[in-house]
């Protein structure tokens, strides 16, 4: 099933024309990575899915994005709700300087649920589908900062996973992290695609092929090629994706 | 080698570190020592718990309690008065409003600041009073409410601007978070934005105390000058800092008593402001390591 879909979307800052005439169409329960030279515009492209752009001044988008054949942009949709479908997990891990059990409990408490047992089961079962429970199962009062920066990136998981989203957007999750901590972060993508549709913009080739079952190659704000990983890494269509994918530029 | 002006400048700089030092030291000295002169005459037990403060007239008595409650009192009532009102012009300058208002208010808020103490307590006096004499009429025409209430007014800036600084300082990656996760504006400011600031504004209060506890034009002008063991706002009282001024501008002889009772009551105020500062002084710092 289609999960989502932009049609001919175009974004702009001020006069500077980020992304040009962008379709694509991302399906249910899958990986998606966006790779791409710095600038090219992966992150502004993954942003106007959950609408983080909205509090940029000078931004402007042209076409239409719809999540689950729905609109986003529609003037009836109400943010709160599509973030909440639509969860964010940023560069650098960012908890909040509160306790690991609270920042879990943030976004359900925000979303109004006050029943003190179900927020202590979501907080469980977020922690244990971020593969994090067994090393905070015992500290969930200590700050989530005392925790590393990898253990403190999957809290940021669980936390997005806690208010029950159907998409997880992924900016660089990995890219301030140690080689292990990348490699649990990886792991977690592919078990969490079970349930969720991923999409994830990284800078590391390998991590694209591994984990991803399509990607999309953006430069300079085009949407060159978008294929299977499989034959996009092996077999790509495009001069510009051969070169970028083999290291000759970028 | 040093060339010789930097030797005079590097001079000049410790000369003036050292004046600031000894005066500091000089004060302290005086307080001390006078107040010594006091407490030889005054039993400690009778200046702790007597509860009236006369040294000026026949029947004299000598406990700060009153004095005390006076200043406890008003500080009160300008606390509760700038936190609320200071927090929420902090939250909007930092999280509303866009950045042109924001360079435009903040600095005229500081403003606020540079009025003189005096045009305030004019103010208590002539136009607060009479007004909430209104809807109050048990008010006095002295009281400790309105001194409060524009003492209050007077502190919001030294709140707004020091709290508003450490929301500013939160970094953006927080909102952003709370943002993704669905959290409206309003969620995103008072559940993760102030929380995160909250050592800053902590210190904003805690300078917030010491400023009104220090205050003296605004009370003596308007909360009048008669020290009263009382909690009740419609009341007059004196505070501490009022009296001093009241017996420093009397006619009370040099080296009497009377005399010795300002720094009595002077070194009391001192070491409350003093535990505050340190007080504000030691979160700044714990708070300065936690983001390190
Ligand atoms: N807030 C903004 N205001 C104005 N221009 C912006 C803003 N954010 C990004 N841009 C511009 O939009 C273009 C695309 O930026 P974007 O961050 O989407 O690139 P990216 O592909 O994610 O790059 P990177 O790999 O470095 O993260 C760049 O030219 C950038 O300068
Ligand atoms: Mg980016």
């Amino acid at each position: 099933m289609k999960h989502i879909e932009a049609k001919n979307v175009n974004v702009y800052y001020g006069e500077n024309h980020v992304l040009k005439d962008i379709d694509l169409t991302i399906k249910e329960n899958t990986v998606t990575a966006f790779i791409g030279p710095s600038g090219c515009g992966k992150s502004t492209f993954l942003r106007t899915l959950n609408r983080m752009n909205d509090y940029i001044d000078t931004f402007r988008k042209k076409g239409k994005i719809f999540i689950e054949g729905k609109d986003i942009y529609d003037k009836k949709v109400r943010v709160e709700e599509l973030r909440r479908k639509v969860g964010m997990v940023f560069q650098k891990p960012n908890p909040f300087p509160k306790s690991i059990f609270e920042n879990v409990a943030y976004g359900l408490k925000i979303h109004g649920i006050s029943n003190k047992m179900e927020i202590n089961e979501t907080v469980e079962k977020s922690l244990k589908q971020a593969a994090l429970w067994n090393e905070v199962k015992d500290k969930l009062d200590k700050p989530a900062l005392s925790l590393s920066g990898g253990q403190q990136q999957r809290l940021c998981i669980a936390r997005t996973l806690a208010v029950k989203p159907s998409i997880i957007l992924m900016d660089e999750p990995a890219s301030a992290l140690d080689p292990i901590s990348t490699a649990k972060i990886e792991e977690l993508i592919q078990e969490l695609k079970e349930k969720y549709t991923i999409v994830i913009v990284t800078h590391n080739m390998q991590q694209a092929a591994r984990i991803s079952d399509r990607t999309a190659f953006f430069y300079m704000g085009e949407l060159v090629e978008y294929d299977k990983t499989s034959v996009l890494f092996t077999n790509p269509s495009n001069k510009q994706t051969e070169n970028y994918i083999t290291g000759r530029f970028g | 080698m040093k060339r010789s002006g930097e030797v005079i400048i590097e001079k000049v700089l410790a000369l003036s570190g050292i004046i600031t030092i000894l005066t500091t030291l000089g004060i302290i000295w005086v307080l001390i020592s006078e107040s010594a002169g006091f407490f030889a005459d005054i039993p400690l037990t009778d200046f702790l718990f007597d509860t009236e403060w006369t040294p000026l007239f026949a029947e004299k008595h000598y406990g700060i309690l009153p004095l005390l409650s006076g200043t406890f009192l008003t500080t009160l009532i300008a606390i509760s008065t700038a936190l609320p009102m200071g927090i929420i012009i902090a939250v909007y300058l930092s999280e509303y409003a866009d950045k042109r208002f924001r360079r435009t208010v903040k600095p005229m808020l500081e403003i606020l600041a540079a009025v003189p103490t005096v045009v305030y307590g004019f103010f208590a006096l002539t136009v607060v009073t009479p007004f909430l004499q209104q809807f109050i009429p048990s008010l006095g025409s002295f009281n400790a409410l309105s001194a409060g209430l524009v003492m209050g007014i007077m502190i919001i800036p030294v709140i707004s601007s020091l709290s508003e600084d450490a929301l500013y300082a939160v970094p953006k990656s927080l909102r952003e978070a709370s943002y993704g996760m669905g959290a409206t504006k309003f969620q995103t400011s008072f559940k993760v934005v102030v929380p995160a600031a909250s050592s800053g504004i902590l210190v904003s209060v805690i300078l917030g105390i010491a400023r009104a506890i220090g205050e003296t034009m605004v009370v003596a002008i308007a909360a009048g000058q008669q020290p009263n063991l009382t909690l009740d706002p419609r009341q007059t009282v004196e505070t501490i800092t009022a009296y001093i001024v009241q017996v420093s501008l009397g006619d009370v002889q040099h080296g009497s008593l009377e005399y010795k009772t300002v720094f009595a009551a002077g070194i009391t105020l001192f070491v409350f402001t003093f535990l505050l500062n340190n007080v504000s002084f030691w979160i700044k710092k714990k708070y300065q390591e936690k983001y390190e």
